[in-house]
Order: structure tokens, then C-alpha cells, then sequence
């Protein structure tokens, strides 16, 4: 009697694992499904091209994935990165345009490098703003970045008074030149874009591993009072992951507007639901805590490509939208399960051990 | 031990096991309830019987083994399940709901309706009243739950079981707000039950009752069955020693080493309430090199509060803390922590380990600052070998300090949090209820510990409500009581009676203010 329940109780425990490890694979088994079935139904999805265009499209969100990423962990959430995108994007177009007009009637114009340079600089001050409401003034992430995605992009709308920048061609006599490079230039054949997220990308996981501030990220999303009586400075994480995210959706507004050689107000808007799918989609839980840069990485692509096959596959825009929902239902799911399971699992060996 | 395998069994436990995260609260535990019978259940606080019953009422369900109910095994996967197979209980806390009048708490559920009439109010309240003379309660089914008195609430409680016309009725604690003319109503209710042939499972602190009622006797200790017999064959020395057993405190060795010179002083310490007067009252208190304070004081005595004091969690503390003789500016954790100072929390669930994160990640999480290189790059293999050493030297068993830090015990949880603040570095420990919550033999690991970093020379501050405890582990034993310092004694003049006194004495003089 005690053997056979023994034997029964291994089994399950043992097809228990392998399902743990077929739900934690979940991400990537998602993002091969997408790519295998996409090359079957949707013709030319294989080509080199496509691969790169469709790879510039996941970058996007990618960036903005990546610093919702750190967010999440902390437990909080940023609406504000798609406003953050639409007024960069303006900024940098209107620095190009029209410079700043200095007193005394004297205007100055910046080269490429130092716009580029102060439009991030302008995405980490509202990651700022957002987080000194957040941790001085004690307002809920979702209420502070939901009024600066307001404010951000009445501001957009405010510079050009809702007009597009064109034609970001800069001037040779200003040289301010070049700003279509970040958005269509190449190197060794792929986007520039594609090596920024690169770089950033690398620089995130490395953070989020090897630095004592990326490592207390995760300390003060799974249990924030903990981690303030260990020493940690809770506030200062929480503003850097807020400025962060802020960086990330900074290079997006760039990249978008030199990819079109225009500045739009309206650019970016939603952008940020995308960003959280992605995030959630890569594993990262939203209470806080866990949470990884590949995987949400492997969330973009997997949204990206999904999106872009749909189109390619003639499906309807409102059919596309239908589709990612349940795929991101489905995810959260899934993952809530793989959480219950391991809990079982754990509680089994504890169990056996005594 | 004759009799002890006869009686009609009703209901039996097989081999039982429930874990929750980070604690085992019952192990391969047997459990069988007879019918017509007065099944009684004993054991420490945290032993495991409450875990037992919810067990039963299917309000849990056990991590390992079987229920067998009349020869057929069941599952019992709600509380409703467990109803509809017979089974009541009388919880420990009150479950009525205020708002509602004492007959709709007890027909909660089940209410008598009259088809699409609704529910038939006047009948409730008659049946009710019925269940409740019964009782003799002197109860109204009419008035509202929260108009009774606790003592009546429970009767209550104990009608609604009673009417639920069970075959098991599972009664944890139900005389603790009774009188004793109400206890005596209860045991004539429960003779009554017995001879309807009703299991009754019988939970008490109350050895004399216990004897007075019971029929069969099942001990509880640390999860495991240590005792089982007929009432009738026993004593009340019996119990206590199946209870308690007799390796009850190991306590680590007296080593006798002089301490040093005063490290650290923390003066006239004040932490206002909210609702008026003082958490910590004007507490002065100073600690050597090498010696062991242990503040002695009963719950909310503002023991926590002075750690938390100490180490800067409170905006609105005032007065000054010394190490070396330089006073700390700084008021934040960070700072304190960096100056030498460290806390073992109370609450090690929410104030202690981040449970998201593996038991490596635990350890070094406060202390990642030593480990780096150029600055701001985490040395990796020196952090794993720190984290070898901690795991070492601590004894803490940990498969793969990979894992998450839920997957361990409770001794072991509470051996990572006593690591992550020795790897700051500190010069004064705080240990705010050390062993609260771990098995004993995890206890005499984390006392023996103790003995040796104060034998290295560290201060330690540690606080408990354990009488014995603080007596075995403390050079000098403070007493807080109501946030005040009442008195500084040395172990060797110490004894039982004085510390227990000292610890009322702040109660006492607020009565006389009041």
C-alpha cells in the first residue's frame, strides 16, 4: 500500500518537472511557433528583407520592453513611455528645425550627436518626475505615470501646435546633417537601430546580474520592506529603473523620427501597452520580483512577429487585435500555473524531506 | 494501555503531511475519531493541531497522505465538502458575521426559505431559540451578533454546530471565553451529543477539563504524534510530559569570557504613538564587546520598536545612538547598517528574506558592496565563495543555494537572515525574537551561534518573551514592559520571579495614571 502510493506520488512528482520545464520554455516554444508557422502560411516571411524589416519593427518595442522590464520588477508599472516617445521624437525634430531661440534674437542649432544627446536627456528627466511623485510624494505608479502620460503628450501636441516636423534634413551651413543615419543607416548590413538594442540590451542583462544596483531591483520587488531594513536605498532604485525607463523610450522617439525624417505628436501612442505585453509575455511577473532581459526580449520578437505575419498574411487589422489579446491571456495563464505547480512541486520535496 | 485500539472509528487520518512555504506542520501524523466518543487533542502552541482540524473541515488540504471516513476514503476539498459529509467545527477565532442577527448566523448557508417567498424569517428565529435554550444561553435569535458579548458570541457558534446535526463536531477552544457555569452547560450539551453517537474532537489549553471530559487523548508536538491513550489511564503529569518532552530547551554551554569596554549606547530612545503616550519610552541602554542583552518583556512591550529605533525605520524617533563613543548623525538604515549595526527582524516573512529570490541571492543581497571591483562590478566567484562560507559556518542546509529560499525550512530561512546581517560586517547584532517559529534543533544552532560571535566579540542585543531563554543566553537581562527600560540586572542576580514582576510593572503604573 505505501510503496504503491510512493511510486504514484514519484510519477507524478517527476511528469510534474518536465512540465515545469516544457511552461518555463514557454517563451521561446512561443516564439519558434510563431516563426514556423508564419514561414508555412505566409509566403516571402523567410526572405532576408522581410527578417530585417520585421526585426526593426520588434526593436521598437523592444527598447520600451526593456525598461518596463526593471519597472515591473519593482513592482510598479510606466504608462508614460509612449507620450515620452511622441514629445522626444518633437523635440529632437524641432531642435533640428529650429534650434533654440536664444535672448537677444541669436538662435543656436545642435549637431546630430548633441541633439541626440539632449532629447535622452529630456526622456530621463521625465523618468524623473515620474519617480520623485512615486517615492516622495507616495503616488501610485499607476496614477503618476498615467497624469505624466497626459502631460507628455499635450506637450507634443503643444510644440508644433499638433503639426507634423517635416523633412528633418538638417542644413549643411547649421551641420546639423544626418540625422536619418540612426533610423536607416547600417552596419554590416543590419538597422543601426538593431546594434543600439544591442548595446542596450547587453547592458541590461550585465546590469541586472553584475551591478549591486540592478541586483536590489529585484530585491525591493519581491519584498520592498525586506529590502529596506537590509540597507538598501529603496528610493534611489525606484528612481533609476523610472529615469531608465525614460532612457529607453528617449532612443525610440529618435529612432523614430530619423527612420521618417519627421516628427509626429501623435507618435507612440499605445506604445506602451505593447511594452507590458511584452514584458509579461517574457516571464516577468507583475507583482513583482521576477523577471528577466532575454525574456522579455523574446516577448518583443514573438508580438513583433506575430503582428507583422498577421499583416502579411492579409489577416484584418481587428482580427490582429483580437489574436494578440488572447495570446497575451493566454501567457499570463500559463504562467500563473507554472507558478502553483512549482509551489506543489517544492512543497512535495519539503514534504518527503520532513 | 488497554482499550486504546477499540471504539468504533468513524473517521481516520492516514499518514498526513502538510507543508506550507518554508514549514512543515504535520508529519506522517495518524489520527483516528470515534464515534460516540469525547476525542481530545493537546499540544504546544504551533504544534500542529489547528492545522489538523482545518485538515478535517477541508478548509486545508494535506500536502501528503489519505482521509478514511467510515471505511471509504474521501477528499475534502472545501469546507463545504467536509459539511456535507458531517463534519462541523467550532473555530478557534469567531466566524460570525456581525451585521446579521443571531439567526441568520446560524442558518447562514442553509436558510429555511418558502419557495419564491424568500426566506422564512419567523421559522429561523423559532428554530433557533430551540438550539439556543438547549444551550440555556438566555440568547435572543433576534439580536444582532455584534450586540453579544464574546461568551454568547461563542455560544452561538457552538448552536450553529450543534444544528448542523453533525457526525463529527470539532470544537477548538470553545471554552476559552466561557464561564464556568457556561462550561458546565457545554459539557452537559456535549454528553448529550456523545450519547447521540456524535464524534467529538476536543481541543483545549485546559488540562483539568480535559481529563474531566475526555474519553481519548491524542498529544501534538512540533507536527509529530508523540502521545495516544485513553483518558482514563493517564494523568495530567502524563500530558505535560508527551507535551513538552524531555528535550525540550537545549540551551548552548555558559562560556565564560569577560566582555570588553562599551561599544555601543543608545540614549533616551522616545517613539511617540499614534494614539498617544510612548512605544518606547526614554529607553537609555549600552552593550560591551563580547556580551550577550537579552530584553526580556511580554508582547508589546516595545521591544521591536526599540530595534527598529535603533536602526533608523522611524521618522519620528528621537534621542541619540553611540558606537565607539562617536555618535550616529546619520538617521537612515543604510547608513546605521554601514556604521556596524545589524537586525534579525522579528517577522522573518516581511521583514526578512525576499522571497522571490534564491537563498544565495538572500545572503548577499546587504552586503553586495564588498564583493565589487573597479566600482561598480560584482565579483562573482568571491560572492560564491562568501556565500559557501556563510552556508558553512552557519550550518545551513541548503541542497543548492540556487534554490529558492521558500523551499527551506523555517530554522534554515531564519539561519539565511542571521547570514545576510553577519555579511554586512556588523559590530553590534540586534536579534529581534531569534527563535521564534524554528524546531528546536535549529533553536540551539542559532543560540549556539550566538554564544560563538560573542565569544569573536560582537555585541549582542537580542530581545524574547521566553522566560527560560532569556535566563540560559543573557550576561545581563533587561526587562521592557509597556516601552519602558524598568531594570537592568546582571545574570547572576536574576531570577524567575524578579524579571516576571519587572515585566508587569509597566501595566501596573498606567492603571494608577488611568
Amino acid at each position: 500500500m505505501t510503496t504503491a502510493t510512493q511510486t504514484a506520488a514519484a510519477d507524478s512528482f517527476s511528469s510534474g518537472s518536465a512540465l515545469l520545464m516544457l511552461m518555463k520554455l514557454r517563451t521561446f516554444i512561443a516564439l519558434f511557433a510563431v516563426i514556423i508557422f508564419f514561414s508555412i502560411a505566409a509566403p516571402n516571411f523567410l526572405s532576408t528583407g522581410n527578417m530585417i524589416l520585421m526585426t526593426k519593427h520588434a526593436t521598437q518595442n523592444a527598447f520600451l520592453a526593456i525598461g518596463m522590464t526593471f519597472v515591473i520588477i519593482t513592482g510598479g508599472i510606466d504608462l508614460s513611455v509612449g507620450s515620452i516617445v511622441g514629445l522626444c521624437g518633437m523635440i529632437a525634430g524641432g531642435l533640428i528645425m529650429y534650434g533654440v531661440v536664444m535672448p537677444l534674437g541669436y538662435t543656436m542649432y545642435f549637431n546630430v550627436i548633441e541633439v541626440a544627446i539632449i532629447v535622452a536627456i529630456v526622456g530621463i528627466l521625465i523618468g524623473a518626475i515620474n519617480g520623485l511623485l512615486i517615492t516622495r510624494l507616495n503616488v501610485a505608479p499607476f496614477i503618476a505615470t498615467l497624469g505624466t502620460l497626459y502631460v507628455a503628450r499635450g506637450m507634443a501636441l503643444l510644440y508644433s501646435d499638433g503639426q507634423t516636423l517635416p523633412n528633418l534634413t538638417g542644413r549643411e551651413d547649421l551641420g546639423n546633417q544626418g540625422f536619418s543615419y540612426l533610423g536607416s543607416g547600417t552596419i554590416f548590413g543590419l538597422p543601426v537601430s538593431v546594434w543600439i538594442l544591442v548595446v542596450v540590451a547587453l547592458g541590461a542583462g550585465y546590469f541586472a546580474r553584475f551591478v549591486p544596483l540592478g541586483r536590489h531591483i529585484f530585491a525591493v520587488g519581491g519584498n520592498e520592506r525586506a529590502a529596506r531594513m537590509s540597507g538598501i536605498r529603496v528610493n534611489r532604485v525606484k528612481m533609476f529603473v523610472y529615469m531608465f525607463s525614460g532612457f529607453c523610450a528617449a532612443i525610440v522617439g529618435l529612432v523614430i523620427s530619423s527612420e521618417l525624417m519627421a516628427s509626429h505628436p501623435a507618435t507612440g501612442t499605445n506604445l506602451e501597452l505593447n511594452a507590458i505585453a511584452a514584458a509579461v509575455l517574457g516571464g516577468t511577473s507583475m507583482s513583482g520580483g521576477r523577471g528577466t532581459i532575454g525574456g522579455t526580449i523574446i516577448g518583443a520578437f514573438v508580438i513583433g512577429i506575430l503582428s507583422d505575419g498577421l499583416v502579411m498574411m492579409g489577416v484584418s487589422s481587428f482580427w490582429q487585435m483580437v489574436i494578440k489579446g488572447l495570446v497575451i491571456i493566454v501567457a499570463v495563464v500559463v504562467d500563473q500555473a507554472q507558478r502553483r505547480l512549482q509551489q506543489r512541486v517544492t512543497l512535495m520535496q519539503m514534504a518527503k524531506a520532513g | 494501555m488497554s482499550g486504546i485500539d477499540e471504539g468504533d472509528v468513524i473517521l481516520e487520518l492516514k499518514d498526513i503531511t502538510k507543508a506550507y512555504s518554508g514549514i512543515v506542520a504535520l508529519k506522517n501524523a495518524d489520527l483516528k475519531l470515534r464515534r460516540g466518543a469525547v476525542n481530545v487533542l493537546v499540544g504546544e502552541n504551533g504544534a500542529g493541531k489547528s492545522t489538523m482540524m482545518r485538515i478535517i473541515a477541508g478548509v486545508e488540504r494535506p500536502t501528503l497522505g489519505e482521509i478514511w471516513l467510515d471505511g471509504e476514503r474521501i477528499h475534502l476539498g472545501s469546507p463545504a465538502d467536509a459539511v456535507s459529509h458531517g463534519i462541523g467545527i467550532v473555530f478557534q477565532e469567531l466566524n460570525l458575521f456581525g451585521n446579521l442577527s443571531v439567526a441568520e448566523n446560524i442558518f447562514a448557508t442553509r436558510e429555511m426559505t418558502r419557495g419564491l417567498r424568500g426566506i422564512d424569517h419567523r421559522a429561523q428565529v423559532e428554530k433557533a431559540n430551540e438550539f439556543l435554550n438547549r444551550l440555556e444561553a438566555g440568547i435572543n435569535a433576534e439580536t444582532l451578533a455584534e450586540d453579544l458579548p464574546i461568551g454568547q458570541q461563542q455560544l452561538v457558534e457552538i448552536a450553529r454546530a450543534v444544528s448542523l446535526d453533525t457526525r463529527i463536531l470539532i470544537m477548538d477552544e470553545p471554552t476559552s471565553a466561557l464561564s464556568a457555569a457556561e462550561v458546565d452547560i457545554l459539557f452537559r450539551v456535549i454528553s448529550d451529543l456523545k450519547a447521540r453517537g456524535v464524534a467529538i474532537v476536543y481541543i483545549s489549553h485546559r488540562l483539568e477539563e480535559l481529563m474531566r471530559i475526555g474519553d481519548y487523548i491524542t498529544v501534538l508536538k512540533d507536527g509529530q504524534i508523540t502521545g495516544h491513550a485513553m483518558v482514563k489511564d493517564i494523568d495530567t503529569r502524563w500530558i505535560v510530559r508527551s507535551m513538552i518532552g524531555s528535550d525540550a530547551k537545549d540551551f548552548a554551554k555558559q562560556v565564560d569570557h569577560e566582555p570588553g569596554e562599551e561599544i555601543f549606547r543608545a540614549e533616551d530612545i522616545c517613539l511617540p504613538r499614534a494614539q498617544g503616550g510612548f512605544a518606547v519610552d526614554h529607553v537609555s541602554i549600552g552593550v560591551r564587546k563580547g556580551e550577550i542583552l537579552g530584553i526580556y518583556g511580554l508582547m508589546g512591550a516595545g521591544r521591536s520598536e526599540l530595534f527598529e529605533c535603533i536602526m533608523g525605520c522611524h521618522e519620528h524617533s528621537t534621542g541619540s545612538i553611540y558606537i565607539d563613543g562617536h555618535e550616529l548623525k546619520d538617521r537612515d538604515t543604510t547608513r546605521r547598517i554601514r556604521n556596524g549595526l545589524a537586525l534579525i527582524p522579528e517577522d522573518r516573512q516581511r521583514e526578512g528574506l525576499v522571497q522571490t529570490m534564491s537563498i544565495a541571492d538572500n545572503l548577499t543581497m546587504a552586503s553586495l558592496g564588498q564583493f565589487l571591483r573597479a566600482g561598480f562590478h560584482i565579483d562573482v566567484a568571491r560572492e560564491v565563495k562568501a556565500i559557501k562560507e556563510a552556508i558553512r559556518n552557519l550550518s545551513i542546509k541548503a541542497r543548492n543555494p540556487e534554490f529558492d529560499v521558500t523551499s527551506m525550512s523555517g530554522g534554515n530561512q531564519q539561519k539565511v537572515v542571521i547570514g545576510k546581517a553577519l555579511m554586512t560586517g556588523p559590530k553590534i547584532l540586534l536579534m529581534d525574537e531569534p527563535s521564534r517559529g524554528i524546531d528546536v534543533g535549529a533553536k540551539a544552532d542559532v543560540f549556539l551561534t550566538m554564544r560563538r560571535l560573542a565569544g569573536e566579540g560582537l555585541a549582542i542585543l537580542f530581545s524574547t518573551s521566553d522566560l527560560e531563554e532569556v535566563m540560559a543566553l543573557s550576561d545581563r537581562i533587561a526587562v521592557m514592559s509597556n516601552g519602558r527600560l524598568v531594570t537592568v540586572v546582571d545574570r547572576r542576580h536574576a531570577t524567575d520571579e524578579m524579571i516576571v514582576s519587572a515585566s508587569a510593572e509597566g501595566h501596573k503604573t498606567k492603571r494608577m495614571h488611568a
